[in-house]
């Protein structure tokens, strides 16, 4: 008797009826199955090890190397490895020479961003013809909306995500993972399950029993300082954060608990919203030195305030507020914000609120990147109104 | 500790002191309320450890006592009650509870020790005076919507209250408008430290004079200030800086004189500045001969503008202003003729009301 069983073919890019745990039509073994598959229509999709993928699309005698793409020496930092490469221990953001100490036989390719850009767009393309609602996050990963409203042609969105990996994989020459779920939060998670090339569905059901066994890190907004302050908390799950009432997380996160208690319970009611708007301009550099004194990060920070203020005026730009980054020397990033009291495209006033937040850093630890951010940007015109007691 | 109290009673006085609390806080006791028996009386306390209110009520107490609990949860309670209710409050002295009885409902609430409610200890108060409830709220009402949330100028974060020659003075400022108010000196004060009354004492204070058509005692010293209104004190600590020489940015020698009947000055800003999509963004002022013309001008949304009849008889000048700054001011205004005197389109300009010497406004133009 068939199995009744629909589920996705991969090789057919369609819905299929299942037969002996294969495809009924092409036999193939590349199937998803699950209940909610049918239903389900918010896509976030992955480009497989992106940069390191298109350098070895373009120069297939790398192809079976370990590849590294990265400012070469000194104090430059992995941007992607192949997973080749992976499989000895190297990770993006790991500083270059102990990625090579752990890879030493890893070919190793500066990043060529223009490249990338114009790769990103070609896939882009491609998602633009399955829907009109995508959301770029960067260059190499995307949410997209497959909700039948949006969409003119709708086979179900299972079968138009099938599609659009396999024609990245035949037009771009590259893979992408795709997580299939009833929102965007769930989407990313899911589709971080199976990579490269994965196709993961979560759905609604299973959610919470999905979220529970994850770390509290994989919510969208706790970093590490905040894992280590639920940690300290005794908070280290996503379950941990299930078993508290939203009143509980409210007391002890703040409004953060608010999301904190929906995405831990696998809610997540954020859109996808196509053509995201600059949202902020920023400049970040390296110490050729860590430290920890505030001469040395205020003179660096300086500098920044006067690159993001320049950048502000080209861009038509006021910000309304500033963004301190620290990476300290355990890799940790912090950052802070602060309001500003009008906004603004001064380097001084830039500067003033942002050395404010360096010196509340001041003297726990040494950091080896430093970065200033204006953000809640609005229109220049509105930036630094006159002031009574600024005058001569 | 056992009582029982009329609610009504009850929320009078949570109302007065409850709004105090933070809502967030991370210091578990200051999301409580005190309530410690004191004769045939309950005293109420609450504080953010800036300020603190204190308030009693009547209540038919058998057993004296204290406790604290939480302050937010007890006033939602008691709202909730109907109307007339007898609420009992009992204590059981080895028990972390305090239970809430009012007819079929009964509650048990999570208390805290009241030996580790905070204390503001007020010190002692160098000058005190009286001052008429409605005055002290009009010289907030007058003021306080310039009050600066800046926290880099942290001493403009509050309202400038001191001596002014034989005047009892407010300004507010936030650098883009200034506000000032004046009042005939009361007795007690003169000599009295100028002192900076935080933004959330400022708005307390005038939350309790809702309720009072009372007089308001005064007790100021170069630390604190303390509001005595009816049976609530209100103590606070005062911003540690010192204010500007604000008179300096007052313009005196402004020569082209403006003036325009309020009323329809605040609606005309307000319908051409339903075009300006964000806040901040300019009104321009374009006068001519007996002419004003407003306009706003918003590249994404469109552009308004509006003609009114005024009084004007200097030479055409075109000046920006914030529309929110402007119907700030207008709404303070009590007679309708307003007079602006201007000097330039870069220089600050002086808004009275014609009826009113004690008020005076400074606003700095925009660019337009």
């Amino acid at each position: 008797m068939a199995d009744e069983t629909r589920v996705l073919c991969r090789d057919c890019c369609a819905i299929v009826l299942l037969e002996a745990a294969a495809c009924a039509d092409c036999g193939s073994d590349r199937i998803v199955a699950h209940p909610e598959l049918e239903t389900l229509a918010i896509a976030h999709i992955d480009c497989d090890a992106f940069y390191a993928s298109v350098e070895k699309r373009d120069r297939p005698e790398i192809r079976n190397l370990p590849l590294i793409v990265g400012h070469p020496g000194g104090r430059g930092v992995v941007t992607t490895a192949c997973y080749i490469a992976r499989r000895f221990g190297v990770r993006s953001a790991m500083p270059m020479f102990k990625a090579l100490d752990a890879c030493p036989d890893a070919v190793v390719i500066a990043p060529d961003m223009a490249k990338y850009k114009r790769v990103s767009n070609d896939i882009r393309t491609i998602f633009e013809a399955a829907t009109s609602v995508f959301e770029p996050v960067s260059l190499d990963e995307a949410y997209l909306d497959l909700t039948d409203d949006w969409r003119t042609e709708a086979p179900p969105a299972a079968e138009a995500l099938s599609v659009i990996a396999a024609r990245v994989e035949r037009e771009v020459g590259i893979t992408v993972s795709i997580g299939l779920a009833p929102n965007k939060f769930l989407a990313k998670l899911a589709s971080e399950l199976q990579k490269p090339r994965g196709f993961s569905v979560v759905g609604t059901a299973e959610a919470k029993a999905f979220l529970s066994g994850l770390p509290v890190s994989k919510i969208n907004g706790v970093g590490a300082a905040t894992a280590a302050r639920m940690q300290a908390n005794g908070t280290a799950t996503i379950g941990d954060l299930q078993a508290m009432s939203e009143q509980q997380l409210v007391a002890t996160y703040g409004k953060f608990g608010h999301r904190l208690f929906q995405f831990a319970n696998g809610r997540d009611e954020r859109a996808v919203t196509p053509d995201r708007p600059t949202k902020s301009i920023s400049a970040e550099n390296t110490f050729r030195r860590d430290t920890g004194a505030f001469d040395d990060l205020a003179a660096e920070a300086k500098g920044l305030c006067a690159r993001v203020a320049a950048q502000l005026v080209r861009k038509e730009f006021a910000a309304g507020s500033i963004v301190l980054k620290l990476k300290t020397s355990d890799f940790k990033i912090l950052t802070r914000h602060r309001r500003l009291a009008h906004p603004t495209q001064r380097a001084s006033v830039i500067e003033e609120a942002a050395l404010a937040l360096v010196r509340r850093e001041v003297g726990r630890q040494t950091y080896r990147l430093i970065g200033v951010g204006a953000a809640d940007l609005t229109d220049a015109t509105s930036a630094d109104p006159p002031d009574l007691f600024d005058r001569p | 500790m056992r009582l029982v109290i009329e609610r009504g009673e009850l929320l009078r006085a949570l109302g007065h002191v409850t709004s105090v609390v933070e809502r967030r806080t991370t210091i578990p006791i200051l999301s409580n309320v005190m309530l410690k028996t004191a004769g045939a009386s309950v005293e109420f306390k609450a504080t953010d450890l800036e300020r603190e209110v204190i308030e009693q009520a009547n209540a038919e107490v058998t057993q004296p006592g204290a406790v604290t609990v939480p302050a937010h949860m007890l006033h939602d309670i008691v709202r909730k009650l109907p109307d007339g209710a007898q609420v009992e409050l009992k204590r059981e002295p080895d028990k972390d509870r305090l239970t809430l009885t009012s007819g079929t409902s009964r509650f048990a609430l999570q208390a805290l020790s009241a030996e580790d409610f905070p204390d503001l200890s007020p010190g002692e108060m160098t000058h005190s005076f009286e001052i008429g409830a409605s005055e002290l709220k009009r010289l907030i009402d007058k003021t306080r919507f310039a009050i600066s949330t800046e926290e880099t100028r942290y001493y403009l974060n509050g309202i400038y209250l001191h001596t002014a020659g034989h005047a009892l003075r407010a300004v507010a400022t936030d650098g883009h408008r200034l506000a000032q108010v004046e009042f005939e000196m009361p007795a007690g004060a003169d000599g009295m430290p100028g002192i900076i009354v935080p933004r959330k004492t400022v708005n307390e204070l005038h939350r309790l004079l809702e309720d009072t058509g009372a007089s308001v005692q005064v007790g100021v010293s170069k630390a604190k200030v303390r509001f005595e209104i009816g049976t609530v004190t209100l103590t606070s600590k005062l911003i540690d800086g010192s204010f500007p020489d604000y008179d300096r940015v007052i313009p005196k020698n402004n020569d082209k004189e403006l003036h325009v009947s309020n009323a329809a000055f605040k609606s005309a800003v307000d319908r051409v500045s339903t075009i300006a999509s964000e806040r901040g963004r300019a009104v321009k002022l374009a006068l001519d001969a007996d002419k004003l013309t407003l306009s706003v001008n918003n590249p994404e949304g469109g552009s308004a503008t509006e003609e009114i009849d005024v009084g004007y008889k200097a030479a055409a000048m075109e000046i920006g202003f914030n529309a929110r700054y402007l119907l700030d001011i207008a709404g303070q205004l009590e007679s309708d003729d307003v007079v602006f005197k201007l000097a330039d389109s870069g220089s600050p300009t002086v808004v009275r009301d014609s009826a009113d010497a004690t008020a005076l406004y400074v606003l700095m133009p925009m660019r337009v």
